[in-house]
């Protein structure tokens, strides 16, 4: 499958990998060690075939063939926060709210409020830091991007990819609507003015903190009398007992 | 001969041959179909000693009967199991691995815990491209073959969902551990590293990001960074020897060592090479931690060190009475190799170390035993994982305290079960 290649792979220099990747090490060296490992640590690694240090292999292998633009236009849908890869069309608010009617509410809700157990796209405002946060495009996603990319991508649930780019503006209009991130219902979305819309949550995320924020959790283990007086049973699972007919609980979709 | 063909050849076979043995077995004992099954339980005393049993007597099936083999008919009930009640659809969903029934740090194909956004996508392997594209010097379609001519490495890593155990951040709610544990397997995977096939395409300066896309109906897609992907990433398309299986993204998914499986594409048919995240769905919506201010925190990509004792567990008793038992369990680590494992008989006052025993692989399962003398009285068992950067397992109230009751993913805290002096297990919570 080279031959679109300049040149065939025989006569290509093998280039090893770790000369072009630098410095690149296995993860676990890059962190902090306790150099406290017991004993079973270093008897039994095998050193080989652990983490993810790869041996120097060949590259430059004349693998492949060049990928041309209507390929890669096909499937490269995605769209940025940023509004880079926003597909050309537009549609409203009123537009929307007819396909959504039509493709979206049987799972969603006529108002986003969802049916059954399927996802809530509108409401739950200011209830995240409550003890039943309600997490929905408006209350929590950080981008309006995303809600036009996943629509395009994934959704109508069974039937992706078949909304037409002004049909994504129209719906994605529609939900921001019932989000109140759009007031007027006249109002038209597109490629022009989409990426100018925020979301209120968009400031509340913040990247992995786990080695500050837990870094307690870095210590020396406690082995003996850790914790005062003898330990009381305080939940059971077979109080609820709903394992694994079915009942209410939390999500994971 | 298809698959299909094999089962349904292996199925008229035993037919036959039941009827077969059932006319020579004059008024005996066939062991066939459920009747045996049905038996597994009491046993037939006609097989014990100093009886000889009908297996020591009669031919069994030949060669290749079984062309594609599978387990012993009595141990059907070690299978995937879903919680119905978790999700809105099936195809979005989640089966968990059966971790009671298993020992050693590999998992078999057929029982790694399943996860779909869109359902199971079934490829053939003769359409299957991975579009390579974005800021690199040549933008470039290989095919299976492609990829499979390429240097390949093998490694075993385990995948857990980063909601796994995710159900019991408010308490304990499911009863064994395959449902609070099991979405988690470890194999070994052979593939090609993801530095490979981007040094193919030539990688600019610029690029910091990589989308990766699955081919599945939820187009499934997550922004890796550049450090990780020239790291230890694979571009996999062999668990355990075979290729992939369907339901684990066959012909070719992503293996991402130590990070949250959603990450692990599966039916990788897209890397788009960028500068920035692109903050889609699955790493705004979903697979963001929500804290109890209200604030959430964002690619957290590495799955922390974390232990199940596997038996005793609620859905493996101890059958056997008090006297000589091996707990036996598993440990595992995103960060590195697990260092140690200790053992709380009393719901953490005091620990004892466990024996690790197989292979300790980095980012891998890790198998541990603690053998004691059971006295018969009420335990409340409890394991507690350290890997090799010196991070220790913490206690879910411990977590609790730092991120609150609603961050769904990333719930490594430590597991207690108590087992009664009947050797009934459950699981709880403990103060």
């Amino acid at each position: 499958m080279s031959k679109s290649r300049e040149a065939p792979a025989s006569a290509r220099p093998l280039i090893l990998a770790a000369l072009a990747a630098g410095a690149i090490v296995a993860a676990g060296a890059l962190l902090p060690t306790s150099g406290r490992a017991t004993e079973a640590t270093g008897a039994i690694r095998t050193a080989a075939t652990t983490d993810g240090a790869h041996p120097d292999l060949p590259t430059g292998l004349g693998l492949g063939r060049a990928a041309a633009p209507e390929e890669i236009a096909g499937w490269d849908i995605d769209v940025r926060p940023d509004g880079i890869g926003l597909p050309e069309g537009r549609g409203s608010v009123l537009e929307g709210e007819e396909i959504y009617v039509m493709q979206c509410a049987v799972c969603h809700g006529d108002f986003g409020e969802s049916a059954g157990r399927w996802p809530m796209l509108a409401g739950g405002s200011g209830t995240l830091d409550s003890h039943d946060p309600v997490k929905t495009v408006g209350s929590y996603w950080p981008y309006a991007s995303t809600l036009i990319d996943y629509i395009y991508r994934a959704m109508p649930y069974g039937n992706a990819q078949s909304l037409s780019a002004n049909e994504l503006y129209a719906v994605s209009a529609y939900v921001l609507y019932l989000n109140d991130v759009i007031l007027d219902e006249d109002f038209e979305l597109s490629h022009e003015n989409y990426a100018d819309i925020r979301l209120e949550n968009e400031a509340n995320f913040f990247p992995d903190d786990r080695e500050a924020a837990e870094a307690h959790f870095w210590r020396e283990p406690c082995m003996e009398s850790c914790l005062p007086g003898t330990a009381e049973i305080t939940m059971r699972a077979r109080a609820l007992d709903v394992t694994p007919e079915p009942g209410q609980g939390p999500t994971v979709d | 001969m298809s698959k299909d063909e094999a089962e349904t050849g292996a199925r008229e076979g035993a037919s036959r041959r039941g009827f077969l043995r059932a006319g020579l077995a004059a008024g005996g004992a066939a062991l066939l179909g459920g009747k045996a099954v049905a038996q597994t339980a009491a046993g037939d005393p006609a097989n014990l000693p100093p009886n000889v049993a009908d297996w020591s007597r009669y031919l069994g099936e030949g060669v290749a009967v079984r062309a594609y083999g599978r387990p012993s008919e009595h141990e059907s009930h070690v299978i995937r199991r879903d919680v119905e009640w978790l999700t809105a659809s099936r195809e979005s969903s989640v089966s968990f691995t059966p971790l009671h029934e298993l020992d050693g740090p590999i998992t078999p194909n057929g029982l790694c815990f399943e996860r779909h956004h869109g359902g199971i996508a079934e490829l053939n392997p003769q359409d299957y491209r991975l579009v390579l594209h974005g800021l690199v010097d040549r933008e470039l379609v290989f095919t299976l073959d492609d990829i499979k001519r390429m240097p390949r490495v093998n490694r075993a890593h385990f995948a857990e969902c980063a909601a796994n155990s995710g159900m019991e951040w408010r308490g304990a709610q499911l009863n064994g551990c395959q449902f609070t544990h099991g979405m988690i397997h470890c194999v070994m995977y052979t593939g090609v590293p993801l530095r490979v096939l981007l040094a193919e395409a030539g990688v600019k300066p610029t690029a910091k990001w990589l989308l990766l896309e699955g081919a599945d109906a939820s187009g499934m897609t997550r922004s890796l960074p550049m450090e990780k992907a020239l790291d230890d990433c694979l571009v996999a398309y062999r668990m355990n020897g075979e290729m992939l299986r369907p339901e684990n993204g066959y012909p070719v998914r992503m293996v991402v060592p130590g990070w949250e499986a959603n990450m692990w594409v599966k039916w990788l048919r897209r890397i788009e090479v960028g500068d920035e995240p692109w903050y889609h769905r699955e790493e705004t919506s979903k697979y963001t931690d929500l804290l109890e201010n209200g604030t959430a925190r964002k690619f957290t990509f590495v799955m922390d060190a974390k232990s199940v004792i596997t038996s005793p567990s609620p859905q493996a008793p101890i059958n056997h009475g008090r006297g000589f038992t091996v707990i036996s369990g598993l440990a595992w680590s995103g960060r590195g190799a697990i260092s140690g494992v200790d053992v709380s008989l009393d719901g953490g006052r005091n620990w004892r170390p466990a024996r690790l025993d197989g292979p300790v692989w980095g980012k891998a399962l890790t198998r541990f035993y603690y053998e004691l003398d059971w006295d018969g009285s009420p335990l409340l068992l409890q394991s507690r994982a350290r890997d090799e950067t010196g991070y220790v397992q913490p206690t879910k109230n411990e977590l609790r305290a730092v991120r609150g009751l609603n961050s769904i993913y990333h719930n490594n805290g430590i597991q207690t079960w108590h087992v009664t002096a009947a050797g009934e297990v459950e699981n709880v919570e403990v103060s």
